[in-house]
């Protein structure tokens, strides 16, 4: 005779995965997160400095003017467009305005005499200051052009015996210490979120059903007359949440492990330590939040009267684990065993640690596991009580 | 044998059970008869240990229910009000998986299974997901379930709610068989004429309380010259008029 809470567990499983309605949410919870990081690391990657390798076409106006600055240009790989429409600035100005450029570059008619006279020779770049596409892209132009002035101008002071750093009396360097893991943690931030968030969304039907579903069903009466003792029945049912919960986990985990290895993530100046290896261990460390869920998710749907209003307040519940997440955003907090003790936001530490590619303590991953687990079993028994009031049956 | 004592519940300010007594015999069916919310289905859920009385006992094949609930569970089989079938599950899994948590053998869950399937013809549609039966079919896979433990109490609210005349004919045949391998009967009914030609004995409940007890034959006897169906009518009438007096 095998234990009833196994019994249970196998027929909530069964019965899940029959329902296509159920099936569905569960992959498509998990496979949210990844898609939006494509899209998100697509759009930054689209927008972001083309950077110094890359060939950068420029509408040009006047390029005929000015040979030199175009082959200095050219060196720094931008190149003049032709584009037969544009023949002057006001031509430049109303491309530009209803964006068939993205930005033109005019170089003024006189460029060649004020230059050859050592006046000051005007170039233009026309843009728009509302998109921010371009801005990446205008930049380089801006710097590649601040450049060759700042090179004439200092050829101009040694040929009339000016020593050129007169002219500039500081020196502003940039020393930007990030390493490029940690660069991704930016935009890996939102990894914990997703895959906590997908963990409960795969748990979220089997949490409801145990006692609003059960209960709408009618269910739930006979059930109770049968010689199985009512902590049995919540016990394979919350078993069978936990693991649909990290099925989902897992899912999430491979598709964020897929999306990675396909993602120009050094185009960012990122690199992606989140290989099959990471996933594994991502894995470990916030699989004892799938218990949390089941009983807290069970644990409010046994206050509740219909599928309906269970979901309702469940998917309120969604947000309570990205509170932890945004807490640690704000107040950028390192992993500590101060805050081991906080569910989510442990699971949120030690996973950002992961990514950053630095040194897991597995003193802390015990810590973390161990107060989710503490905070479950407590939960669970909270729903226990519950689940044994007359009030259950509604 | 399903005996009840000075049962009493409460809900909120509702008394829905006031001092029940009866008791339903082996080898008989037993009717408790009454008027909607006159605490039948109340009763038969406390008597299926879902619910606990506040006062009072209740004992089923002498198993007393307030101290040894689950070993009195074993003893009976309860047909719901609503069948509450696993709509994901086939008919077939639905009786079985009620068979493992009774904590039978897996041969012993086939035996059965098939046993019930052939007697209450539900072969052509056991193995289909329950989500697509008629009513009757429902009702039947519902007590195909209620029965997979072989229990000697069988209890049932309601049970010809939404049948058609066919299906009605049917369930009163397989009560009829329940009652000659001489298991014990209860169900609950609000259909006076449903129940006249099943039953053995009849507990008239109204408004909490048990107002008439006897075989259909005896009272009969007891009321010359009017049907039983009069009779119900009056003892529903002043019971609920001696109720309204006393509060």
């Amino acid at each position: 005779m095998r234990s009833p809470v196994l019994i249970v567990c196998l027929k909530e499983i069964v019965e899940t995965a029959r329902d296509r309605r159920t099936l569905g949410s569960l992959l498509i919870g998990p496979l949210i997160g990844p898609l939006l990081f494509v899209v998100l690391m697509n759009v930054m990657v689209s927008q972001t400095v083309s950077s110094a390798e890359d060939r950068l076409d420029v509408a040009m106006v006047g390029a005929e003017g000015a040979p030199n600055l175009l082959a200095y240009l050219r060196a720094r790989e931008i190149y003049p467009l032709d584009v037969p429409d544009i023949k002057t600035v006001e031509d430049a100005a109303d491309a530009v305005a209803v964006g068939k450029s993205e930005f033109v570059l005019a170089i003024d008619e006189r460029y060649g005499e004020d230059f050859g006279t050592a006046h000051a020779a005007h170039v233009t770049v026309i843009f728009d200051g509302s998109k921010q596409r371009a801005q990446g892209r205008v930049a380089r132009v801006r710097g590649a052009i601040n450049a060759y002035a700042q090179q004439i101008g200092a050829l101009r002071l040694v040929a009339h015996g000016v020593d050129p750093t007169l002219l500039r009396p500081l020196i502003l360097d940039d020393r930007d210490v990030s390493t490029s893991a940690g660069r991704s943690v930016l935009l890996l931030g939102t990894l914990t979120y997703f895959l906590l968030f997908a963990t409960l969304t795969g748990g979220m039907h089997l949490a409801i059903d145990t006692t609003a579903g059960e209960r709408e069903r009618k269910s739930l009466e006979p059930l109770l007359t049968l010689p199985v003792p009512r902590n049995s029945l919540l016990l394979g049912k919350m078993a069978a949440t936990i693991v649909y919960m990290l099925a989902a986990l897992a899912i999430t985990l491979a598709a964020y492990v897929l999306v990675m290895q396909r993602l120009p993530l050094e185009k960012l100046a990122m690199t992606s330590s989140f290989g099959i290896g990471s996933a594994l261990v991502a894995f470990l460390v916030l699989c004892p939040i799938a218990p949390l869920g089941a009983a807290l998710m069970t644990l409010i749907a046994s206050f509740t009267r219909t599928y309906r209003e269970a979901q309702t307040y469940l998917s309120f519940m969604l947000l309570v684990p990205t509170l932890p997440v945004i807490f640690a955003a704000i107040t950028n907090v390192e992993s500590s065993p101060k805050l081991m003790w906080i569910p989510s936001l442990s699971q949120h530490l030690l996973v950002t640690t992961l990514i950053k590619a630095q040194p897991l303590d597995p003193r802390l991953v015990a810590l973390s596991a161990g107060s989710t687990l503490v905070f479950a079993a407590l939960l669970a028994w909270v729903a226990g009580r519950l689940y044994r009031r007359e009030a259950i049956l509604g | 044998m399903i005996e009840v004592e000075a049962l009493g519940k409460q809900f909120g300010a509702v008394r829905a059970l006031d001092g029940v007594s009866f008791a339903a015999a082996d080898g008989k069916i037993t009717g408790l008869l009454g008027p909607n919310g006159a605490g039948k289905s109340t009763c038969l859920r406390i008597l299926s240990t879902v619910l606990a009385p506040d006062r009072g006992h209740a004992r089923i094949g002498g198993v007393d229910l307030a101290t040894s609930a689950l070993a009195a569970r074993r003893l009976f089989g309860v047909l719901p009000h609503s069948s509450g079938l696993y709509p994901q599950l086939t008919g077939r899994e639905n009786i079985e998986y009620y068979g493992r948590l009774h904590g039978l053998s897996e041969p012993r869950i086939a035996e059965r299974a098939d046993e019930l399937i052939a007697r209450l013809e539900l072969g052509a549609v056991a193995n289909r997901k329950a989500k697509g039966y008629s009513q009757g079919e429902r009702t039947k896979v519902a007590l195909a379930r209620a029965l997979v433990h072989d229990p000697q109490h069988v209890m049932l609210d309601e049970p010809t709610n939404g049948l058609d005349v066919m299906a009605t004919r049917h369930l009163r045949e397989w009560l009829r068989e329940l009652r000659a391998q001489g298991r014990c009967v209860l169900l609950s009914s609000h259909v006076m004429q449903e129940v006249e030609a099943l039953v053995d004995d009849l507990v008239v409940i109204s408004t909490g309380r048990v107002t008439l007890t006897g075989s259909p034959g005896e009272l009969a006897q007891r009321f010359p010259g009017r049907t039983l169906e009069e009779i119900f009518v009056e003892a529903a009438v002043s019971s609920a008029a001696s109720a309204a007096g006393a509060s």
